[in-house]
């Protein structure tokens, strides 16, 4: 049971998957390539929990599988999980099956079981990045994931999706372009000292010189910034997210953006420990406006899906600065709010989709009073607007406010700054709430329905997880808590002492 | 008598709980239970979920009996214990527990927020029985009570800001109960918005205990502050300071209780009068371990309320409005607890003995209110009723117990409560006492003619409006809480409040007053009988126009409006928020993604590029990816061999 090398297993079957998908007798109007591609996810959700049942909480990368693959090059095929992949993994493998039942009938007009199949491969590819261990290997997977968003966003959605899909494409070759120079400098360094070898756990070994440390930092970083996005580079993402169908939107937002603040985690604060500290005013002040900037333009908006694309602008500055604060509760804080984020607007998205469906439009001005005839939708929508606002006792709370605490922690003013977004979300939130939900039943909409069951169905255990782990977030602090202690310490920050010492402990002591 | 030195600022150090107190957790739970099924339950729930909803919060009522039952055997030094429900969140230093903290503070809040709250339940059975959807207000209701007894009842910060922002979630709900009103809605949201202002003062308050202290235990906290340098604890005080403004209604951030009245008569009652809204005094009581040590925080404090009480007061004075002429009302009294608070250890105990007093009659009132607008035809102006005395004698007799209690008609609760504020206030400064005592004389004005506009004089309302008493279920809940606004001031007998709350806030004697205590009790009564007599010669001896007089004096009109608050948050911060949003807009259009897409023009003519190689489009992009590929593994091979 224990040689079965699981991470290649969980990437690989919803490759499997999409290519079963694709190559389905397709009899018009046929429900087997869905089905199909929805045994494949959960077959992928069920590997995913099976490891994490078999992860230990505090060993480091488990599940490593390494074997040579350019052996002149150094490359290596090499995967393993600790607990930011496997955070990040779970998110994705719980979310794919969940799109799919949500956009059951998204890509009906056109060809449902491209739509299953692009979303697998993005899925596998996806996965595929979260367990690479091998710096090229992850440079591959995280170019790979650009064909099948592509053709996502570029097929199934709104009038306008072709210009969007190129402009997605357009800044993620700029940012990869960027990423391969660094990746390629890397090797320069590393072959410099000796046999060159992409391993993540080799190349943190290697003493880099101050300045290459800060241009490869660099490198990585725009590519990531692009990815995540960051302020100014995150014009793709609103057209992106208002052009694409929901579904499509939640494997970009919640689960590939992911790998932008994943990987100055992974790569940045693990490659580049010194480099990274040196940019950190930088990137702080970056990720501050991404917060403020982010939340006013969100604000202004008058398409939902378009307004949720930007309130996640302001959601990974807070991420970012989680990460840049280098204290455990900026870190973990981070590392919970990907999770966090990726099921609060996941949730957002999806309804928004419900209700873009039965409107027939995304203006938030020509919807109004859904309340009175589809309840369910409304609240459920609330509870996700909530989650999203940080509301205590929904989940993004959590790791908002420990991002908020790190940020105090690194300068009284960037806490100041930061938390001047938990008002500006309100608005957001509520006032989209207030525009589409609230008033008397628009004219027309006597016969809007509420949720069906197969709607329900795909958001439920996003409310569920947004509740539980509001109130008891500590299995996903207990798996974060390690690998963020770790990084630190790899990174050479300690948290700082209380300014005024607690008598009480010292006593005891 | 606890051994406890006067001036000392008492430190939280609870015991772990066992017997009968290892039910505590079950008085949030209980109504949180209620919630969760009537909300889930949707409507297979219809038929008994508002029994249910009852039901709950007077379960939670009859455990809080029994644990304040123990808590008065037990020593004084033995009054603090706490129940350590399950680790919340933890990483690195930071360590939260879901812990409550039972205490002679906590214990009085229970027995307000689970005792008022069940009968504003049980009037909510007959107020909301035509309303197709009473189940769910039963469960947002149910989901308010639990809010606020995790914030009265935690023993950090984290957990009672988790309470604060479950109740304002409460508030938004209910306040937009009807939200099919656009101006529900609208108010609603108001009201989140500005409480999330006072949360930027909270959260930031939370981050800089953590920083500072390295927890947000009240324990710990409490231990540990005097180490703290007084600019620190000042700039702590001043942003929870900020925090209780929002959820007080308290100056500058007042704006939202008025547009609050929106909301169900009983929501008014239990949310914007009795409990929610003097959670602000609470917290300020509750971090007493801070502000004893951050004089100017307190000054600030002392300053809030005092604009507070007159600003408030002057609202009162000018809505014809019922619901909202109590809801100014409600922004003036809590200014008051507010006062008391800000006036130290002196004035702790009284503030929350006022804070208990103002929960018995201003629920009364907003509940006779309802009574009222039940049998108007939901009308709430003031100018279309009159003569009422006749049709409602139970409503009429229950408000005019509450009326009493408000003005201080010797005697009656609020008459004990209100002058230990006043006296305090001008032991510590007679500018404050003064401003304090003005207070109480408009409150006589504004109450009276209330009183008298819904009451007294001629019936002013229309033909096919036919008042009528309300149903038992209503009146029963009137008259408890009648009951209790004439006789809370017993709590001040042999001075039983001060010496239960000492082991919380102190035991802080006030410095001597200028004049013996019984002078100024007298001048007191006297003001407060100038407010009643002016008010009686206005709408007593004269007719009340049914419309409102429109050629008034700039004051009146300036009261009308509020005095001019939301023109003042519209002009200061929303106008230019839209404005700056608006420029944003443009700037990320044209400049930032300008720049960084590379013009449109550029764009453009790549799509027409590829839409010329459209046959080929997936073979082209292959085809370029096996290009780059190739490119990266030509230029390893350089660098291999450079």
């Amino acid at each position: 049971m224990n040689d079965l090398p699981w991470l290649t297993v969980l990437w690989a079957l919803p490759l499997v998957g999409a290519l079963v998908t694709a190559f389905l007798p397709k009899a018009p109007g046929s429900v087997l390539p869905k089905q199909a591609g929805l045994v494949f996810s959960l077959l992928t959700l069920a590997v995913g929990i099976a490891i994490a049942v078999q992860y230990d909480t505090g060993d480091g990368m488990q599940f490593t599988e390494t074997h040579t693959w350019i052996e002149a090059f150094g490359v290596h095929y090499a995967l393993g999980v600790d607990g930011l992949s496997l955070l990040l993994i779970l998110m994705t493998v719980a979310l794919v099956p969940l799109v799919l039942v949500a956009a059951w009938n998204e890509a009906d007009d056109r060809s449902p079981a491209a739509f299953v199949a692009w979303a697998l491969a993005l899925e596998s590819f996806s996965l595929a990045v979260f367990a690479a261990t091998d710096v090229f290997l992850f440079y591959v997977v995280f170019e790979a994931t650009l064909i099948p968003a592509y053709f996502l966003i570029g097929r199934f959605g709104r009038a306008g999706r072709g210009y969007a899909a190129l402009k997605f494409l357009m800044y993620q070759l700029g940012g990869g372009l960027v990423l391969l120079a660094a990746v390629i400098g890397l090797y320069v360094v590393s072959s410099d000292a000796g046999t060159p070898s992409y391993l993540l756990g080799d190349l943190q070994q290697l003493d880099i010189g101050t300045d290459t440390q800060r241009w490869l930092f660099v490198g990585f970083m725009i590519a990531f910034a692009i990815k995540a996005p960051l302020f100014p580079v995150h014009t793709w993402l609103a057209d992106t997210t208002e052009k694409a169908t929901p579904g499509t939107s939640v494997l970009l937002v919640c689960v590939l953006d992911k790998i932008g603040t994943y990987g100055m985690l992974r790569f940045c604060l693990g490659l580049f420990p010194e480099a990274s500290q040196w940019a950190t005013p930088v990137v702080v002040a970056i990720a501050l406006v991404s917060i403020v900037y982010g939340a006013f333009v969100a604000i202004g908006q008058d398409d939902i899906l378009r307004l949720i694309g930007l309130t996640s602008l302001s959601h990974f500055g807070f991420i970012t600065l989680g990460i840049f604060a280098f204290t455990s509760q900026g870190g973990t804080g981070a590392i919970l709010y990907m999770v966090n984020h990726g099921v609060a607007t996941a949730a957002l998205f999806l309804i928004a989709g419900y209700l873009i469906r039965r409107k027939g439009t995304s203006l938030i001005s020509q919807i109004t009073g859904v309340e009175s005839k589809a309840p369910v939708l409304a609240g459920l929508f609330l509870v996700a607007g909530l989650a999203t606002l940080g509301l205590p006792g929904l989940s993004q709370f959590v790791s908002e406010i420990l991002v908020l605490i790190s940020a105090f922690d690194y300068h009284w003013w960037v806490g100041a700054i930061a938390v001047t977004g938990i008002v500006l979300a309100a608005v957001y939130v509520l006032w989209l709430y207030q525009r589409t939900m609230t008033g008397p039943t628009a004219p027309g909409d006597e016969a809007l329905t509420d949720l069906n069951r197969r709607e329900l169905v795909a958001v439920v255990p996003l409310m569920l997880a947004l509740v539980f782990f509001g109130f008891y977030p500590m299995p996903l602090l207990d798996v974060s808590n390690p690998t963020v202690d770790s990084l630190l310490q790899h990174v050479g920050v300690s948290d700082d002492a209380p300014t005024v010492a607690d008598h009480a402990e010292e006593g005891t002591h | 008598m606890y051994a406890f030195n006067e001036g000392a600022i008492p430190v939280v150090d609870p015991t772990s709980a066992d017997g009968v107190y290892s039910l505590l957790w079950l008085v949030v739970a209980l109504p949180l239970a209620g919630a969760a099924i009537l909300l889930v339950g949707g409507r297979y729930t219809d038929k008994w979920g508002h029994l249910l909803g009852t039901l709950l919060p007077i379960g939670s009522f009859v455990i809080s009996l029994l644990l304040f039952a123990d808590l008065l055997g037990r020593d004084d030094g033995d009054r603090q214990i706490k129940q350590h429900v399950f680790d919340w969140i933890q990483t690195g230093h930071l360590d939260v527990g879901m812990d409550l903290l039972y205490d002679p503070l906590s214990a009085l809040f229970l027995l307000l927020v689970t005792g008022v709250g069940s009968l504003i339940h049980v009037y909510s059975i007959g107020y909301m029985a035509h309303d197709p959807r009473r189940r769910r207000f039963f469960g947002y209701l149910n989901l308010f009570v639990a809010s606020m007894l995790m914030l009265v009842l935690s023993e950090n910060f984290l957990g009672l800001f988790l309470g604060w922002e479950g109740v304002g979630l409460a508030s938004y709900l209910l306040i937009g109960f009807w939200q099919h009103k656009p101006s529900a809605a609208a108010a609603a949201k108001k009201a989140f918005v500005i409480n999330r202002v006072g949360d930027m003062g909270m959260s930031t308050a939370i981050m800089m205990l953590f920083v500072t202290f390295g927890s947000t235990s009240f324990t710990v906290i409490s231990a540990n502050a005097a180490g703290a340098s007084e600019t620190k604890l000042t700039i702590l005080g001043f942003l929870l300071l900020l925090g209780a403004c929002a959820k007080s209604a308290q100056f500058p951030l007042q704006a939202w209780l008025l547009d609050a009245m929106e909301g169900p008569t009983p929501v008014s009652a239990l949310i914007h009068a009795a409990t929610m809204v003097t959670a602000g005094v609470y917290l300020i009581v509750r971090s007493n371990f801070i502000f004893e040590l951050a004089p100017d925080a307190q000054t600030a404090v002392v300053v809030i309320a005092l604009i507070s009480i007159l600003w408030g007061a002057a609202i009162g004075c000018a809505k014809d409005d019922i619901k909202k002429g109590l809801a100014g009302s409600t922004m003036s009294q809590i200014g008051y607890m507010m006062l008391g608070a800000g006036l130290g250890a002196a004035g702790y105990a009284f503030a929350i003995f006022h804070l208990l007093t103002h929960g018995f009659f201003k629920a009364n009132m907003f509940l006779g209110a309802g009574s009222v607008m039940h049998g108007m035809n939901d009308d709430v102006d003031m100018r279309h009723y009159g003569a009422l005395r006749k049709m409602m004698p139970v409503t009429f007799l229950t408000f005019a117990m509450g009326y009493l209690a408000i003005i201080g008609f010797p005697g009656f609760s609020g008459f004990w409560s209100k002058d230990k504020i006043i006296e305090t206030a001008l032991a510590d400064n007679w500018l404050v006492g003064i401003c304090a005592l003005l207070g109480a004389g408009i409150t006589g004005f504004y109450m009276t003619r209330m009183m008298l506009m819904t009451f007294f004089g001629e019936k002013r309302w229309e033909r096919e409006v036919h008042p009528h008493e309300s149903p038992s279920v209503m009146t029963i809940p009137l008259i408890v809480l009648a009951a209790l606004s004439v006789l809370g001031g017993v709590m001040l007998a042999g001075d039983w409040i001060q010496d239960f709350l000492a082991p919380v806030v102190g035991a802080g004697a006030h410095d001597d007053p200028p004049l013996p205590a019984l002078a100024i009790t007298t001048i007191a009564v006297l003001v407060v009988a100038t407010g009643v007599a002016i008010a009686w010669m206005l709408f007593g001896r004269q007719q009340v126009p049914r419309t409102a007089p429109q050629d008034v004096s700039f004051v009146t009109r300036a009261a009308r409006e509020e005095l001019y608050g939301n023109q003042i948050n519209d002009g200061l911060v929303v106008n230019p928020s839209r404005r700056l949003i608006g420029g944003l807009l443009l700037v990320d259009k044209h400049v930032v993604d300008g720049t960084f897409t590379g013009g449109p023009l550029a764009l453009g003519d790549l799509g027409g590029f590829l839409r010329r190689a459209q046959n080929g489009f997936v073979r082209t992009y292959a085809l370029s990816l096996l290009g780059g590929a190739l490119l990266v593994v030509l230029a390893l091979l350089a660098v291999n061999l450079a």
